[in-house]
């Protein structure tokens, strides 16, 4: 009796609490160039080792259950051979193929950096809130200090506007991506260990201060996709978060277009206070 | 009412107590003891203190996670500040003071030195000092929650600058200084214990206990008690330089240019990855002091209840030893997405594949020992068979998370509590449960009521898989931990609220079901059936019968159910092939 529900347990666990919740319990649709290989590893290591789970939890059950009954003369040890030597080998030859398609798609998305026509964005983390920064028409961000920090007046960042390359940088607080191209993501915090999670596509990378990091993507399908903070950052920790927007290329000039047209309306606005 | 320790003597014949003595007061006997057994009781009930804590902060954390504006008990509606305080606390509290104490110093002072042929332990004064050093790093630990600020928020990893600046959040201040004082009054206290552990099993062993005739619990204790000694100084290194750079103005691990709360903090050149490295050089080989012990005393348990020996004795001793050695190899698979050279992860990636093959051996040795053999289901051996259930359930999804690319997916989301909470909770919590039915004859002189205790075991297996099985949905779904509610742009994922509440739910199960292993704990101390000299029918010397003198040992650990027609089984002792 004990062990039916032995069984029921290990089989239900997962059936009843969907039933109760009826919501979906997959990993949110893939929107990224890479992450089609990720979510086909995913499956099949998870299928690889759910099938491990079950089989050695068949060999605990048949043992319980076809136990000799008490008084019986024992059985002599199965050989060393038959259950151990031979399984191990198996799983260590499964865990080698783990390792090496696994290192491979790793290796292509971290060893390599992007590509040079890649776009580049920066992403600064701050308690509690995700700050995208775009190099404008040169192409070249400008320089940021710490001591110029002032998000009240409108230089949340510390852009430095000495610097002829500030000028024409655009900050947003929301990630804007044209579809179908590279990304090259520059990574930064200004406090505290941030970590810029976006699951959609299948990208997690802490922002460090003190460290310049990179990471890079290709979003495909255009939508709206939610930006999480995954590295406990502090009381805000579980509302820092933000929106990536993934745009067809040409919304994407449109919206910045827009933007560049808003910045140079509030730089003329400073001129004229000044 | 008679003494439970006493009537635990009366069974012990060749224990430390066996020969008359003068009556100490009854501090001297039960509280400022030197005796081993009476300590290994004290870090038991220690962690049975801190457990009780720690369940109730998960609980209250359960409680909020899937009804978030139900007020609690002690704070109202909850801010997130005190969720992350619960985190915090929680975490170290059962990693800490329940898995490292109780499998650890627990259960190797309660049997240790007999299973040795020692009458004690080889330093017994510093044991006495470890373990109140313990209480007191314990006691040190609760008072954050009354500090100014509460406890610290930033989690039982603690990464600065979070942890390293006063200003970054309310428990940051006087609560963070008190949580890393704590953690240091701990590492002295286990490095004491670990040193005294380690003395006695080279120096106090008795003729004839070579090496290869300790039973598998010495080996996880020699192994478990090397690790301690090496990493734990490591980790008392790291709250030092982290208390310095909170107060003496050093810059281990805060960056220039620091920008914390609109203040320019950082003036050195730190990195947080410094903390990382050395937290987590620590803190890996930390789960295999929690684990290995209990891995002993589950290849000596299946031995036994399946009357038969350890199948690959050797292998399983040899195995002990490769995982506490590749253990110290392996710290960077929690730091794939840290900022750590993407290179150094590959590298991390293979070690840790590689310490799967000696822990997938031993998997494969236990359901060995249990293949074909005459399994007395007992409450013990029931506990150990859910072990080696939750062993395997936490223990596949250890490959999948080392390998980078899909951790980068995974990583400090659900799947990853799920993960560690079967193995590491689950399965430690599981053989200590089998540790305390399969010896508390040697502290109560009487036995646990088996009725209750397979009520207790069904129970808690059950309320364990469906408390942490569904967690691994939560994570592929993507949601975070340490995140109080789900709402704003992560309201995507407040379809699972749900799930969260069916969890919360069955952990409510979950530590209501132990209610009833404290209430036959109580019940049985006065009421429990008395025990026989060997209840178990055991080889290993803690139940030895032989009644005075040093034992001489004549043979392994596991010599069950190999002499046909005679007894099934003999005691590394015993003389003849048929001792009664």
């Amino acid at each position: 009796m004990p062990l039916t529900i032995f069984l029921a347990v290990i089989a239900l666990c997962p059936g009843l609490s969907s039933l109760v919740s009826g919501s979906q319990f997959w990993m949110p649709p893939n929107a990224a160039l890479h992450g089609i290989a990720v979510d086909r590893l995913m499956r099949l290591n998870l299928t690889a080792l759910g099938t491990c789970f079950i089989i050695a939890h068949l060999l605990l059950l048949i043992s319980i259950l076809r136990r000799p009954r008490p008084g019986a003369s024992p059985k002599i040890l199965p050989s060393m051979w038959a259950m151990e030597v031979i399984p191990l080998t198996l799983l260590c030859l499964m865990y080698v193929w783990m390792a090496i398609t696994a290192q491979r798609l790793w290796a292509a998305n971290r060893f390599e950096g992007p590509s040079p026509a890649a776009m580049q964005v920066e992403v600064v983390g701050v308690q509690f809130q995700w700050y995208f920064r775009y190099p404008g028409e040169d192409a070249a961000f400008g320089g940021t200090r710490p001591e110029l920090v002032n998000a009240a007046a409108g230089n949340p960042l510390g852009l430095d506007r000495q610097d002829p390359h500030s000028a024409d940088d655009i900050v947003a607080s929301e990630l804007v991506l044209p579809a179908g191209r590279e990304v090259d993501v520059t990574l930064r915090a200004h406090d505290v260990i941030h970590g810029f999670f976006v699951p959609a596509m299948r990208l997690k990378q802490n922002a460090v201060p003190g460290m310049v990091l990179h990471v890079h993507f290709t979003p495909e399908l255009p939508g709206e996709y939610p930006i999480l903070c995954s590295q406990v950052c502090g009381l805000g920790h579980a509302r820092m978060q933000a929106k990536l927007r993934v745009l067809p290329r040409g919304d994407y000039a449109l919206w910045l277009a827009a933007r560049e047209a808003k910045l140079h309306a509030i730089q003329a606005a400073r001129v004229k206070a000044q | 009412m008679t003494d439970p320790l006493e009537s635990a003597q009366a069974i012990q014949h060749s224990g430390p107590n066996a020969e008359p003595r003068r009556r100490r007061s009854w501090i001297r006997r039960y509280i400022f003891t030197t005796d081993h057994r009476t300590i290994g009781i004290q870090y038991l009930l220690l962690a049975l203190i801190a457990v009780i804590i720690g369940a109730s902060l998960s609980l209250l954390m359960r409680l909020h996670l899937a009804w978030p504006d139900l007020p609690m008990p002690f704070w109202g509606v909850m801010k997130p500040e005190d969720y992350l305080a619960l985190v915090t606390m929680h975490g170290t509290l059962m990693v800490f003071f329940v898995l490292t104490t109780a499998p650890q110093s627990g259960f190797a002072n309660l049997v240790l030195p007999e299973q040795i042929g020692s009458r004690q332990m080889a330093l017994p004064l510093l044991n006495a000092a470890s373990f109140w050093l313990t209480v007191l790093s314990l006691l040190v630990l609760v008072s954050a929650f009354f500090m100014p600020g509460g406890a610290p928020i930033s989690g039982w990893t603690s990464y600065p600058p979070l942890s390293a600046i006063a200003a970054s959040g309310p428990g940051q201040a006087l609560g963070m200084d008190i949580w890393l004082v704590s953690i240091g009054i701990f590492c002295i206290a286990s490095t004491l214990a670990s040193v005294n552990m380690l003395t006695t099993i080279v120096a106090e062993r008795c003729e004839g206990m070579t090496l290869d005739r300790m039973p598998l619990t010495v080996w996880s204790w020699l192994v478990a008690s090397m690790i301690t000694v090496l990493v734990f100084s490591v980790l008392f290194a790291a709250a030092v330089l982290l208390l310095c750079d909170r107060h003496l103005g050093t810059a281990f691990f805060v960056p220039m240019g620091d920008l914390v709360n609109g203040q320019i903090v950082g003036h050195g050149d730190g990195t947080p990855l410094l903390w990382l490295h050395l937290f987590w050089f620590f803190g890996h080989p930390e789960v295999y002091i929690a684990i290995l012990p209990g891995m002993g005393i589950t290849s000596s348990l299946l031995a036994n209840f399946s009357r038969r020996p350890a199948l690959g004795y050797r292998l399983m001793a040899l195995t002990t030893v490769l995982i506490g050695l590749l253990g110290f190899l392996v710290w960077g698979h929690h730091m794939f997405v840290s900022g750590m050279n993407p290179y150094a992860g590959t590298a991390f990636a293979l070690t840790t594949m590689a310490i799967a093959v000696p822990s997938t051996a031993k998997v494969l040795s236990w359901i060995g020992t249990i293949w074909g053999g005459n399994l007395r289901l007992t409450t013990p051996m029931l506990f150990s068979l859910g072990f080696l259930s939750l062993f395997i359930a936490g223990g596949v999804t250890g490959p999948l998370l080392a390998l980078p690319i899909l951790d980068a997916y995974l990583h400090n989301t659900f799947f990853v509590v799920a993960h560690f909470h079967l193995i590491m909770a689950m399965a430690a919590i599981f053989s200590v449960f089998a540790g305390v039915y399969y010896w508390f004859p040697l502290m109560a002189g009487r036995q646990l009521h088996e009725g209750w205790g397979k009520v207790h075991f069904w129970l808690t297996f059950i309320a364990a898989y469906s408390t942490f099985f569904p967690m691994h949905l939560a994570g592929l779904a993507g949601e975070p931990r340490h995140y109080s509610q789900l709402s704003g742009g992560a309201a995507s994922m407040a379809a699972l609220i749900p799930l969260q509440r069916y969890i919360s739910i069955s952990a409510i199960v979950l530590v209501a079901a132990q209610l009833i292993f404290l209430t036959n704990l109580i019940w049985s101390v006065w009421h429990g059936k008395l025990s026989p000299a060997n209840p178990w029918q055991a080889t290993t010397l803690e139940w030895s019968t032989a009644s005075d003198g040093q034992p001489i040992v004549l043979r392994g650990p596991y010599d069950y159910g190999v002499h046909p027609g005679q007894s099934d089984f003999l005691p590394q002792d015993a003389l003849e092939p048929n001792p009664e």
